[in-house]
């Protein structure tokens, strides 16, 4: 009568709600994940400074060339919260599953959504103030020149934040020591940041690097930046661009929550 | 049944036969329970049950499988064959996740919380909202003081000794009452004194509370403060009885004696049957 199968877990007719969405687990598990970063000051510090001490490095690197600085420290505007997040994130996951506090939350009444959900939550709050911080250095110190509303700039910089946590959640599966969590940084994040049109403009680049860089999140980050960069209004491209960023983080937060299994073997 | 003066569970323990929650069903049903880990059969057809308000030990030797088993029963345990109930439900089944507390062998605790941080969070998990709130501090509160930390409540679980923070991973499982406690190895490493105290906190869980409590240990002298024992060798069952029961039918002194005596029995039967082969 009552044979439990194998791999598959029953989640219908939960009634603690263990698919949907539950909005008091999901902020309570923002909350701890925050609580922890206030005990790691240093790490804090780490992902709040570096930004901005790289784009003022970049300000006096083209002190000759004002130009070049606009396009470059747009786009890293754009490059950095997804790198930390990345890394950030799938430090944090893999801790999770390593220490067995994710095992006992997933024997708990703990919907997989609710995680990922205070996951992003929780590193996206750290993104919008990284995000502030680097880009009022940029836009206000270093004479950044923007076109374009620097809120847009913000908003694309969550939105690459949220990729960097969803890639970061989704790599952490597949990794199975922290040695192993910090090399998926170059596999997965330096061809984007070769192919994304930081060194060179995408339609120069060979007609197959285009092609792949044209199915790279990235690519679309750095392009969202460049079009708030030199247009005033909101225009078609940055919109397409935005979405593109928003539907890639959506996909790859799925196939994370995917990776979270409740039975292990 | 012959009883022996030191056959009754020690420290104090109230016999909970009768006791509301003993009736009925059992907490854990096991029919040709198997589990299958890579190559490995880890659980061989398994047979057995656990009766509901009383302490059962799972003993058995480092690798025989305890863990898997406890995996299964709380459901995170992946190829699981045979049919497993669990309070009235097959393991893993949503319901089971308010009703079940678990501890697994190394203790799953943030370490870079406080105490009180780690046990907050897990209770807003299991009673989520802000109308609880009041309830869930008083849970983590008593919680904190049945593992006795109530005076390291805000210390970082990475700076507590390796004993404390097993005693943290099993507050965290006495959180909202659970009807059956899965505890791995609940006290290895500990102090003779704090053994003494948790072992006592265990039966008046399942006196006060009518909770079921299945504990392993590979530490024999652990057996007898049980009600019922589960002798495990190999993935399989070697025993299933009370300890009075068990040193009587092996005219034994002690369960160590007894368990040892019934793995002689177990490799000699083995032994003829491959000779016989």
């Amino acid at each position: 009568m009552s044979t439990t199968t194998s791999t598959s877990t029953p989640t219908t007719m939960a009634p603690a709600s263990t698919s949907a969405l539950n909005a008091s687990r999901t902020t309570a598990t923002a909350a701890r994940v925050l609580r922890q970063l206030r005990h790691d000051p240093r790490t804090i510090a780490l992902m709040i400074l570096i930004p901005c001490v790289m784009l003022f490095l970049l300000r006096y690197v083209f002190d000759g060339s004002q130009r070049t600085f606009d396009n470059i420290g747009a786009s890293l505007l754009g490059i950095f919260p997804l790198i930390t997040m990345f890394l950030v994130t799938s430090i944090a996951t893999l801790r999770e599953r390593t220490s067995g506090t994710l095992e006992r939350l997933l024997a708990m009444p703990l919907g997989k959504a609710d995680l990922i959900a205070g996951y992003a939550l929780a590193f996206g709050a750290l993104a919008i103030v990284q995000s502030a911080l680097a880009t009022g250095l940029a836009v206000w110190a270093l004479g950044l020149d923007v076109t374009g509303s620097a809120w847009l700039l913000l908003l694309v910089a969550l939105l690459d934040a949220l990729l960097g946590t969803a890639l970061g959640l989704f790599v952490s599966a597949f990794a199975s020591s922290e040695f192993q969590a910090v090399q998926f940084m170059p596999a997965v994040i330096f061809p984007q940041l070769l192919l994304c049109g930081l060194f060179t403009p995408r339609p120069n680049m060979h007609p197959v690097l285009e092609g792949i860089s044209n199915v790279l999140p990235m690519s679309y980050a750095v392009d969202g930046m460049n079009e708030v960069l030199l247009h005033t209004d909101v225009t078609a491209n940055f919109i397409r661009d935005v979405l593109v960023v928003a539907a890639c983080a959506l996909l790859v937060l799925t196939l994370g929550a995917a990776t979270l299994r409740r039975r292990t073997a | 049944m012959m009883n022996y003066a030191s056959g009754q569970p020690r420290e104090g323990a109230p016999q909970t036969e009768g006791a509301p929650g003993s009736a009925g069903a059992p907490a854990v049903r096991a029919e040709g329970l198997t589990v299958v880990r890579g190559p490995r059969t880890v659980l061989r057809g398994l047979d057995f049950t656990v009766p509901r308000g009383q302490v059962t030990g799972l003993l058995g030797p480092s690798g025989c499988g305890k863990s898997t088993l406890m995996r299964a029963i709380v459901g995170t345990q992946a190829k699981v064959t045979g049919t497993l109930d669990v309070l009235g439900r097959p393991a893993g089944h949503p319901t089971l996740r308010t009703r079940i507390g678990y501890v697994t062998q190394a203790p799953s605790v943030y370490d870079d919380l406080t105490i009180r941080q780690n046990l907050d969070y897990f209770a807003a998990i299991l009673d989520p909202g802000r109308a609880s709130a009041e309830r869930r501090h008083e849970n983590v509160t008593q919680a904190i003081a049945d593992v006795d930390l109530t005076s390291h409540a805000d210390a970082l679980a990475g700076n507590l000794s390796g004993g404390q923070r097993s005693r943290v991973s099993l507050a965290v499982a006495l959180l909202g009452t659970p009807e059956l406690l899965v505890l791995d190895e609940p006290t290895v490493g500990l102090d003779p004194v704090l053994r003494r105290d948790l072992w006592n906190l265990f039966h008046s869980i399942a006196a006060e509370r009518g909770a079921t409590l299945l504990i392993s240990s590979h530490v024999m002298d652990e057996a007898e403060r049980c009600h019922r024992l589960l002798l495990m060798r190999e993935g399989e069952i070697l025993a299933d009885d009370t300890p009075d029961a068990l040193r009587h039918r092996t005219d034994s002194e002690t369960v160590e004696a007894a368990f040892l005596r019934l793995v002689d029995e177990a490799v000699a039967a083995g032994r003829t049957k491959e000779t016989t082969r």
